[in-house]
Order: C-alpha cells, then structure tokens, then sequence
C-alpha cells in the first residue's frame, strides 16, 4: 500500500513537471509572437506617419494653389468669395415628380408558356 | 557463499580426538564472519556516502552554473504580462484646429565618417564636396586624414542625398539614423511654430528639443511618450492662415510697408485663428538669430507678439468706453476739441481742425486727439490705469509663446496728467498688437475679458467683467459708424457689417523722439458688429502709399483697405454668411485719416 502512494506521488510530480515544462514554452511562444506584433504595429506606424507625411506635404496650400491656377480652365476652382454663399431655393433641384407613370405604348407581351420544355 | 558454520563437525570430531577445545574452533569461526560482515556494512556506507556526494555536487552545480549564468547575462525584468502599447519615442505632431497636420516627423539619416576605415579619403572627400556644395574641401581633407577616429559630415540628409553617397562606395561613410521635424507647409504660421533643434546626439539617435514658438513652449508636452500619438491641437486654422499670409503680403507689398502683422482672434474663447507676422521664414530652415542691427529686421522677428508699438488712435475706444461706463459723458455729450491743447510744453493737435465743439461719437468716427484728451482728463490717470490694467494691456500676454515675454508693455514710469491724455489716443504707452486684440475681444463680447490661446479651446472662456454689456452693444455700434462714416471708410465690406478703429502712430526713433515720416497704421476690428464674433488686428510698419496726388500714411489709407480684402477672403472660410445690412447709408464719404 506504501509503496503504491509512494508510486503514484512520484508519478504526478513527473508529470506536473512535465505540464509546467510545456507551459513554460507555450508562454515564451505566445510572448515572443506578441513581441513580433508590436514590432509588426510599430513598423506599420512609422509607415503611416511617413505616408501622413507626405499627404500632407502634398496637400500644402501653396501647391494646392498652384494646382487650381494651372488647372483653371479645366476645373475653375476659386477663392471662397461671399457672393459665393447661395440660398437654398436657387439650388436647382430636379421637378418634382407626382405620380410615377408608366408608359404601356408599345408594350410587349411575354408569356411564360412552355417554358420548362 | 558459502556459509561456514559455527562447529563444522568434522573439525569438531577432529579436534576431540586431538584433545583439544572444540569452542576455540566455534570462536575463531564467530570473529571471522563477524569480520565479513563489517567489511560489508562498510562498503554499504561507503556507497551511499558516494551517492549523497553526487547528489550535493549536482544540486551545487546547477546553482552555481545558474548563478554564473545570471551574473554573466544581462539583467531583464521578468515578465508578468505581454508588453501592451508600445511606447512611442516620437516627438507629437502638431495640427491645427480640424486636425490638419502642421507639424510632424520623418526618418532621415546623420551622415558620418570613421577616418581609418576609410579607403580612398581624398576621393571620397572630393566625391562628398560634390553631392553637399556647403562643404569645404580643405577642411574634409584635414578631418580624413587627421588621427580623429570619428568625423561629423552632415546631420540631416535627405534619402537622395544618402543613395549618392552610397555610391560613392567608401566603407568609412557611416549614417545614423536621425528622427528630424517636419513642416510640411513649409512658411505657413512659421513664428507660431517656431522649430527645433538636436538635443543631445548620439550615433544611433538625437534628441529633437524645440527652440522657438510653440514647440518651445509645450516642448515637455510633445516629448512625453505617455502621450502616445495624440497630437498637440492649436486653434489655427490653416486654411485661414494661409489666406491671410497671402492676402496680407499682398497688401504689405502694395502699401511699400517694411513689414506686417495681422490677428484673426475669436472673441468668445480667445482662441487665435490665425497669427501673421511678415516677413516669415521656413521652419526646417530656421535662419539664426541676428547678432546686429535693429531685432525686427530680422524674419524671426514676431510682429504680432514682440513688436511693442505705440499703437494710436485705437486706444482711443478704450477711453470712450470707460468715460461712458463711468457715466462721466453719454454718446452725444459735446466736448470741447478747439485746439491746439497746451499742456506744459505738451501741445495736443488733431490731424484736421474739427472746430469748436464735436459730440463723444464724432470724436471717435473723426478721431480727435483733443476730444479724446479732454475725456481722459475727466477719468483721470488712477482709473485709467486700473482699467487698463484689467483689459491686460500693462502686464504681458499670458499667449502660449516664449516669444510673448519679450512683448511686455512699456508703461511711463510716472503715470501723470499729461501720460494720461496721451495715453487715451495711444501714444505713451506701448502694446503688442495681441494686447490690442485681447482688449478688443474684451469689447466685442459683451465686456468679458478673454485670454489669448493658440490652444483649440471648446468652450467660451471668458474672465471677469471689465465693462458693463449695455456700453459694449454701444461700442459696437460707435466702432460701426468709424467705418461707415468715419475715418475708416475704406472698411466697408459687402455682405459682412464691420466695425473698427484706425490708429496712426509715429515711429519712435532708437535715441528717443519721433520720426516725421515713418508710422506703425493699424486697424482694430470686429465683424461682424450685430453679434461680434471675430476681431482683426491689422498693423503695417512704414507704410506709404500715393493716391489722389499726394503721399499718405494714414491707417485709414494703407491698414484698413488691406483689412477689409482680409474680411472679404477670410469671413467665408470662417463659414460666416454674407449679410444684406438694413438701413445702411445712402452716400458714404472718404476721409483721409
């Protein structure tokens, strides 16, 4: 009887032993996956920030204007001016259509007649 | 084994027939396998010792292979959790109000040479003069060939400039990486900005520490990594800015003036719109500092926050608006404006002679000094002081800038009768025009004072009630009648009703007196006058223009009309609507002051 409590203690230290082992290594996987990320995020930061960067060294006003004056004719763009502002009723919106109509000149008839042949 | 016994009996039988004693055999017998038995049991103990010292020198071992183990590697923290955000060593960027990037960072590279790694230095030091013009042959050549084992040859170079070098192929050409600072928008809101600097350097790394302007200010602030990348959010705007620093060169090259300043302030949270001060420069190439010469003809000058000026016939408001609150005169009390006024040897003389008698509101629209001294007279030099005092404009602008110390008023040391008439039409006292502003502010809220921020604020921040809002509304509506039928007739703008105050001061020469014909014209406004919004400073240095025959340095002829082309770009981006004003004037008449 001694000898098999004996047996068994042994037995579970060996193998808590070797449920911590594994642990152990899942845990410095799992870690360094984590450390891979971060780095991973903090490269694609410093991506962003050069390519926020250059949007907005790109988007300058200076070059924006130069842009709008190159680009006169094609696009028309100007300073905001107040005889810019408009009322909402001159805003040319489409007619107003009542009713929707339908237009059965013309029509053609179809039928479903024999369609599973 | 054999097991011999004890009284073997043939020996026993043997020795009985000898006649001898048969327990002489049984003893000898006894001790001999007493003797085997203890060589035994040693040899046992002996074993067991050796395992137990095997097992002390293991457990001994792995300590101490697990001590050198610790002793030899390097000390690490040990982890309890997975690091979480990481921290950002980056300087923050720094946007405007709707989050536009003002200021931001990019990687580049140091540029470097370590001399005995170096293959072909005179080569290289050629190739090197070629790619970076500024530097010197001679110098390069000493520097290579000298015993120095590192060598400093640029600290900021572009990615292009770092491929040429590349092909140059010497091993002894090193880079280090450097963060630097980026403005992306190059002139714009330079001053407010500032720029920055290397701190400490290293090989691997440099410290980015602001020296000017914002940076300067909120330096520990946008160093912090506890930040993380929340930017530092200014109350400019930038497309504002940009219209003003554009609209105002125009208007400063127009007028012949030496220089200009201009602030767009919103006058319920003090927030700064917009903050010119021209000439400007480029933040990623920050001019140095002037070692001679006068500091405002130097581009790092800051008009708006450093230029303290005498700033005229705009402080006249203030003396209006105080003689009313005080009940001492209402709008229509008649002063006395016959001149010239003596004083002393002080005489006090009016751009034009407006006879005998003019009400307080002509006074203002006409701007008289006179009119305006003899009110003050009335206030007296205590009262003037402390009102003063509460709109701000003795003590310096508490504006987030380093540069704003150096703004301080220069108050006269013995505030007498005299410093009090003089005072009241703004000569005598000197103020930047940001003081100008925050008291204008002051008037075209209802009263309340405000403090001027470059920070984004999101609420209405007003400080305590220096004028009461029935004399403000009054006020409002006197600075109205300036522009429509007073001296700054010229700021009238379509669609936006602006009110103002024109001020003409003469240059104060270095060694004391007055130039005659050199004058800092400035116009205060506010607009829209029915429900203040914004105020606008514009001021001009040396400003000369000539029209209708003759040379003029009015404020009413050079700062006012670069205003109202100011209000007429600007009021629509500030998303303000054109407005058809009710019972305007029929005939408007232009004067020339």
């Amino acid at each position: 009887m001694r000898t098999i409590i004996v047996l068994l203690t042994a037995l579970c230290v060996i193998g808590s032993a070797f449920w911590a082992y594994h642990e152990n290594y899942k845990t410095q996987e799992a870690y360094s996956q984590s450390d891979r990320l971060q780095r991973d995020i903090g490269d694609a930061r410093a991506r962003l920030a050069v390519l926020r960067a250059e949007w907005a060294y790109l988007n300058r006003p200076d070059r924006l204007r130069e842009l709008a004056e190159l680009n006169y004719e094609r696009i028309g763009l100007l300073p905001l001016a107040p005889e810019h502002f408009g009322a909402v009723d001159e805003v040319g919106y489409p007619a107003a259509v009542d009713e929707i109509e339908f237009d059965l000149d013309g029509s053609v008839a179809v039928s479903s007649d024999g369609a599973s042949q | 084994m054999t097991r011999i016994p004890l009284r073997p009996l043939a020996t026993i039988l043997d020795a009985r027939k000898k006649g001898s004693d048969p327990d002489a055999i049984e003893r000898r017998h006894t001790s001999q396998r007493h003797d085997a038995m203890q060589t035994e049991m040693k040899g046992m103990a002996e074993g067991r010792l050796l395992v137990l010292m095997f097992m002390f020198l293991c457990a001994f071992g792995v300590i101490s292979a697990r001590m050198g183990l610790l002793a030899g590697s390097e000390a690490a923290e040990p982890r309890v959790a997975a690091g979480g955000h990481e921290i950002l060593a980056q300087r923050a960027d720094i946007v405007d109000r709707e989050g536009r990037v003002l200021a931001t960072n990019i990687e580049t590279h140091s540029l470097y040479a370590q001399p005995q790694e170096m293959i072909e230095p005179e080569r290289s030091a050629k190739e090197l003069v070629k790619i970076f013009p500024e530097l010197e042959l001679e110098r390069l050549n000493k520097d290579f060939g000298g015993k120095r084992k590192f060598v400093w040859i640029k600290k900021k170079i572009s990615p292009e400039q770092k491929q040429l070098v590349h092909d140059i192929g010497e091993p002894g050409l090193l880079f280090g990486p450097r963060e630097a600072r980026l403005y992306p928008n190059g002139k714009m809101a330079s001053h407010v900005l500032g720029g920055t600097n290397f701190g400490r350097e290293g090989v691997h790394a440099a410290e980015v520490i602001g020296i000017a302007g914002v940076e300067k200010t909120f330096d520990t602030y946008l160093r912090n990594p506890a930040n993380g990348t929340a930017p530092l959010q200014l109350s400019l705007d930038m497309t504002v800015q940009t219209a003003v620093e554009r609209v105002l060169y125009g208007g400063m090259k127009l007028m012949n003036a030496k220089g200009a300043a201009s602030i767009l302030m919103d006058v319920h949270t003090g927030e700064v719109i917009s903050v010119v001060s021209l000439p400007d420069f480029d933040p990623n190439d920050r001019p140095v500092a002037p070692t001679e010469g006068s500091p405002d003809d130097s581009p790092l000058f800051n008009r708006a926050l450093q230029g303290v000026y005498e700033l005229g016939s705009t402080f006249k408001v203030f003396t209006i608006a105080q003689a009313i609150d005080l009940r001492l005169v209402n709008q229509n009390t008649m002063i006395n404006t016959r001149g010239p006024l003596k004083w002393g040897k002080h005489r006090i003389r009016d751009f034009h002679n407006y006879g005998n008698t003019l009400d307080v509101e002509t006074v203002l629209t006409k701007s008289s000094n006179i009119g305006t001294a003899r009110i003050a007279q009335m206030i007296g030099a205590k009262r003037q002081k402390a009102f003063l005092g509460a709109l701000g404009m003795l003590e310096t602008t508490a504006i987030e800038m380093p540069e704003a110390s150096g703004g301080k008023p220069l108050v006269p040391k013995n505030w007498s009768e005299i410093s009090t008439m003089t005072i009241s039409y703004g000569h005598g006292l000197s103020t930047t025009p940001m003081h100008l502003a925050a008291a204008y502010a002051a008037i075209a809220n209802g009263g309340r004072k405000v403090t001027p921020t470059l920070v984004k604020q999101s609420a209405p921040n007003y400080g305590p009630q220096v004028l009461s809002p029935q004399v403000a509304k009054l006020m409002q509506g006197m600075m109205r009648k300036v522009v429509t039928d007073g001296t700054a007739s010229f700021g009238e703008v379509a669609g936006y009703s602006v009110g103002g105050k024109t001020g003409t001061a003469d240059k104060p020469k270095p060694r004391g007196g007055y130039y005659k014909d050199k004058v800092i014209s400035t116009f205060a406004s506010v607009f829209p006058t029915n429900k203040p919004r914004y105020v606008l400073i514009v001021t001009l240095d040396e400003p000369e223009v000539f029209t209708y025959g003759e040379k003029r340095r009015s404020a009413g002829w050079t700062a006012v009309p670069v205003a109202a082309e100011l209000i007429n770009r600007v009021a629509p981006l500030l998303g303000l609507r054109p407005e058809i004003e009710q019972g305007k004037l029929a005939g408007i008449t232009l004067t020339s002051n």
